[in-house]
C-alpha cells in the first residue's frame, strides 16, 4: 500500500487544483482553510458531525448484494452502496451537514448554494431549515425550468432560490453567481459548494466529508463476504463528489479497481455529451485547475446529459490527478445506456436509481458479464430517482 | 480606443471576453456575453490592440481578462504575441501571486508587466508578496464584492493607500465603485489612477450606435473634473488618469 496524502499545502493535486480565484475571496478561502484545519479533528466536532449522520441522515447506509440483477449477468456480483437512502435521497447531505457545522462554528447566520438538478440545494436548504439559517440558492435559469419540483421543495425548506440569467443558465452560471454573491457578503455568508471542485480547500474538504462513503463500504463488504474486498468500485462523475467519496478509503489498496464514470450524453462522438475526463483537457476554472469542456479558444462549452447532476463542464482536480497517474480509470456511457440500466434496476430489484447513479450501474452492466462469477462489483448507488420521474416519463412518451 | 484616449485616458484596459466572468458584475458579464456571440477571440483583441498601435504608439495598453483563454492560447504565446502587437502588460483576474510566478516570469521575459490586484482584505503579508511580484502598477479593488458595485469611501481608501504605499513605490490605481465625475475626483486626490469599467461600459451599452462619441464624452466630464484640483502639480507615479 502507498500513502497517499494530496493535496499539498497549497491544495495542488500534482498540477491541479489550487487557488485560482480573484484577489477578493483570497481572505474568505483563507479563514475557511484555517476553520477546516481547525475543526476537522476537533473531538466535539467530529462527534457532532457524527451524531447528525446517525441520527439526522440515518447512516451507515447499508450495503446491498444485488442478487437477482447479477445472477441477470451472469458474471459478477454486484454490491450497491445505498446513498439513496440517506435523507434528502442523496450522498450530497454528508458534505452539505459538514459544512453546515463549520457555518455554525464561524458564526455565519447566512448560507448559500449553487445546484444544478437541484439535489444539492435541497441538501443545503434542508440543513439550513434544520439549524435555523437563512439560505439563498442560485440555480440556472434552464435549471429553474427543467427541475420545477425541487425548486418547489426549496422553497417549503424556506430557502430563497434565485434564477440565474447570466451565460448558459446552467449549473457553472449559478457556480459563478453563487461566488459573486460570497464575495459581496462574505462577512456573515458561507458558501456551501456541493462538489468536489472549486478553490482550494474546497475539493479536499468536500472530500473529506464524502469519504464515510468508502470508510464504510470497505467494511461492510468485508464483513458480507468473508473478508473479500471489491475487485473494482464504480460511481458516476460530473463534479465527482460521490466517487471520491467512495474511491478515497479505496486508492491505497492497488489491488482494487477505481472506475468513473461519465456521461456521454448523445454519444462522445456527437460532442453533446458532459464527459470532462473523457474529452476534455487541462485549464483554469471556478477556482481550480482540472480538465475542463472548452472551445479551441478556451471558453467553456454547454454540456449535454440526461442528467443534470452530471451536466458540467469541469471536474474535481483529484480526479484530473487519479486519471493522469493512472489510478482510476473514467469511462463514459451515453443517455440511452443509462436508461436502461435505470429501468433494469428498478423492475429487477425494486430499486429507482437516480439517473445520475445509473449511469455507474450502465457501465457495471458492460464489464460484469465478462468477469467471474467469484468477482465483486461495487457500485455507488448516489441517489434515488424519484426526482427524475418526470424526465423518464417524458423518454418513454408518458405525460403526466 | 481612440475616442477615449482623446477623452482623456492615460492608459488603456482592453477586456478579453470569457465564457465565465466569476468576478464580474452583471455589466461587464453582458458585454463579454456580447463579445463571444460575435466570435471575438483572444487573438482578436490582440490584433485591436496592434491596429490602435498603428496611430497611438504612447497610450499604454494593458489586457485584462481571465486566465483560461490565455493558457488555451499558451502563456509564452501569449506573451510573445501582446509583445509583438505593442501591449504593455495583462491583468489576469484569477491568478492571484500564489499561482502567478511561471506567468510573471513568462511576460517578464516578454518585456511585459504582471498587474495584480489588491483587495480591502489583503493582510499585510500578502501585500509584501503581492508588491514583490506585481510590475506597472497595482490595483487597489476599493470594494468587496464584483466590477460594477456601488458606492466608495473616500476616507476609507485614503487609509488603505498609505498602508500598501508602505509596500511599495509601484503606483497604485483605484477602481470599483467609481461612476461619476465627482467620485473620481475625490479618489484622484488619494490615488495615482482611477479605473472606470463598468459604467463606460454601461455608456456603451446604452446607445451602440453612439458608442464611440458617448465614450470620448463620458471620459472628457471626468477628466474635466479631476483636472480641476491638479493646477500644475506633478501627479506622482503615473499621471493622475484612468484605464477603460
Amino acid at each position: 500500500m502507498r500513502v497517499y496524502d494530496l493535496p499539498d499545502a497549497k491544495g495542488h493535486f500534482g498540477p491541479y487544483g489550487g487557488v485560482f480565484v480573484s484577489e477578493t475571496l483570497i481572505s474568505a478561502l483563507d479563514e475557511l482553510k484555517a476553520a477546516y484545519a481547525r475543526y476537522k479533528d476537533d473531538p466535539a466536532f467530529v462527534a457532532e458531525y457524527e451524531y447528525e449522520l446517525k441520527h439526522y441522515v440515518g447512516r451507515p447506509s447499508p450495503v446491498y448484494h444485488a442478487r437477482r440483477w447479477s445472477e441477470h449477468f451472469g458474471g459478477a456480483q454486484v454490491y450497491l452502496k445505498r446513498e439513496d437512502l440517506n435523507h434528502t435521497g442523496a450522498h450530497k447531505i454528508n458534505n452539505v451537514i459538514g459544512q453546515a457545522l463549520l457555518a455554525r462554528h464561524l458564526g455565519k447566520p447566512r448560507v448559500i448554494a449553487e445546484t444544478g438538478a437541484g439535489q444539492h440545494g435541497v441538501a443545503t436548504a434542508t440543513i439550513a431549515a434544520r439549524y435555523g439559517m437563512e439560505c439563498v440558492v442560485y440555480m440556472g435559469s434552464e435549471d429553474v425550468k427543467r427541475q420545477a419540483q425541487n425548486v418547489y421543495r426549496m422553497k417549503l425548506l424556506g430557502a430563497t432560490v434565485v434564477p440565474v440569467e447570466s451565460g448558459s443558465k446552467t449549473l457553472k452560471d449559478a457556480l459563478n453567481e453563487a461566488m459573486r454573491d460570497w464575495v459581496t457578503n462574505v462577512e456573515h455568508t458561507f458558501y456551501i459548494i456541493g462538489t468536489v471542485a472549486g478553490p482550494h480547500p474546497y475539493p479536499m474538504m468536500v472530500r473529506d466529508f464524502q469519504a464515510v462513503i468508502g470508510r464504510e463500504a470497505r467494511e461492510q463488504v468485508s464483513a458480507m463476504t468473508g473478508g473479500r474486498q471489491p475487485d473494482a468500485v464504480l460511481a458516476c462523475v460530473g463534479g465527482g463528489s460521490n466517487a471520491i467519496g467512495i474511491f478515497h478509503e479505496f486508492i491505497p489498496d492497488e489491488s482494487v479497481r477505481l472506475i468513473g464514470v461519465e456521461a456521454a450524453g448523445h454519444g462522445l462522438e456527437t460532442g453533446k455529451h458532459a464527459a470532462t475526463l473523457c474529452a476534455g483537457r487541462a485549464g483554469v476554472l471556478h477556482g481550480n485547475r482540472t480538465y475542463l469542456l472548452q472551445d479551441d479558444n478556451g471558453q467553456i462549452i454547454e454540456t449535454h446529459s440526461i442528467s443534470a447532476g452530471l451536466d458540467y463542464p469541469g471536474v474535481g482536480p483529484e480526479h484530473a490527478w487519479l486519471k493522469d497517474s493512472g489510478r482510476a480509470e473514467y469511462v463514459a456511457v451515453t443517455d440511452n445506456e443509462a436508461l436502461e440500466a435505470f429501468h433494469k434496476l428498478c423492475r429487477l430489484e425494486g430499486i429507482i436509481p437516480a439517473l445520475e447513479s445509473s449511469h455507474a450501474l450502465a457501465y457495471a452492466a458492460k464489464i460484469a458479464p465478462r468477469m467471474r462469477k467469484d468477482q465483486i462489483l461495487l457500485v455507488n448507488l448516489s441517489g434515488r430517482g424519484d426526482k427524475d420521474m418526470h424526465t423518464v416519463a417524458e423518454k418513454s412518451g408518458i405525460q403526466f | 480606443m481612440h475616442a477615449l484616449v482623446a477623452g482623456g485616458a492615460d492608459i488603456v484596459e482592453m477586456g478579453v471576453p470569457f465564457s465565465d466572468p466569476m468576478a464580474d458584475g452583471p455589466v461587464i458579464q453582458r458585454s463579454s456575453e456580447r463579445a463571444l456571440k460575435y466570435g471575438v477571440t483572444l487573438r482578436d483583441v490582440i490584433g485591436w490592440v496592434a491596429e490602435f498601435r498603428k496611430t497611438n504608439t504612447e497610450t499604454p495598453v494593458v489586457l485584462f481578462g481571465y486566465a483560461n483563454p490565455i493558457e488555451t492560447m499558451g502563456v509564452e504565446t501569449f506573451a510573445k504575441a501582446a509583445k509583438a502587437a505593442g501591449a504593455d502588460g495583462a491583468l489576469v483576474v484569477d491568478y492571484p501571486p500564489e499561482e502567478a510566478e511561471q506567468l510573471v516570469t513568462t511576460l517578464g521575459a516578454a518585456g511585459l508587466d504582471t498587474v495584480f490586484l489588491l483587495s480591502p482584505t489583503t493582510s499585510d503579508a500578502r501585500l509584501a508578496q503581492v508588491a514583490a511580484l506585481g510590475r506597472g502598477y497595482l490595483y487597489y479593488v476599493s470594494l468587496k464584492g464584483v466590477t460594477g458595485a456601488a458606492n466608495i469611501d473616500v476616507a476609507d481608501v485614503a487609509q488603505r493607500l498609505a498602508r500598501i504605499r508602505s509596500h511599495t513605490k509601484l503606483p497604485v490605481g483605484v477602481g470599483f465603485g467609481i461612476r461619476d465625475g465627482e467620485t473620481a475626483r475625490s479618489i484622484a486626490q488619494v490615488a495615482d489612477a482611477i479605473v472606470i469599467g463598468s459604467r463606460l461600459v454601461q455608456e456603451i451599452e446604452s446607445a451602440p450606435e453612439d458608442a464611440v462619441s458617448r465614450a470620448q464624452a463620458f471620459m472628457a466630464d471626468i477628466r474635466t473634473a479631476m483636472d480641476r484640483d491638479i493646477q500644475g502639480h506633478p501627479p506622482r507615479g503615473l499621471p493622475s488618469g484612468r484605464a477603460a
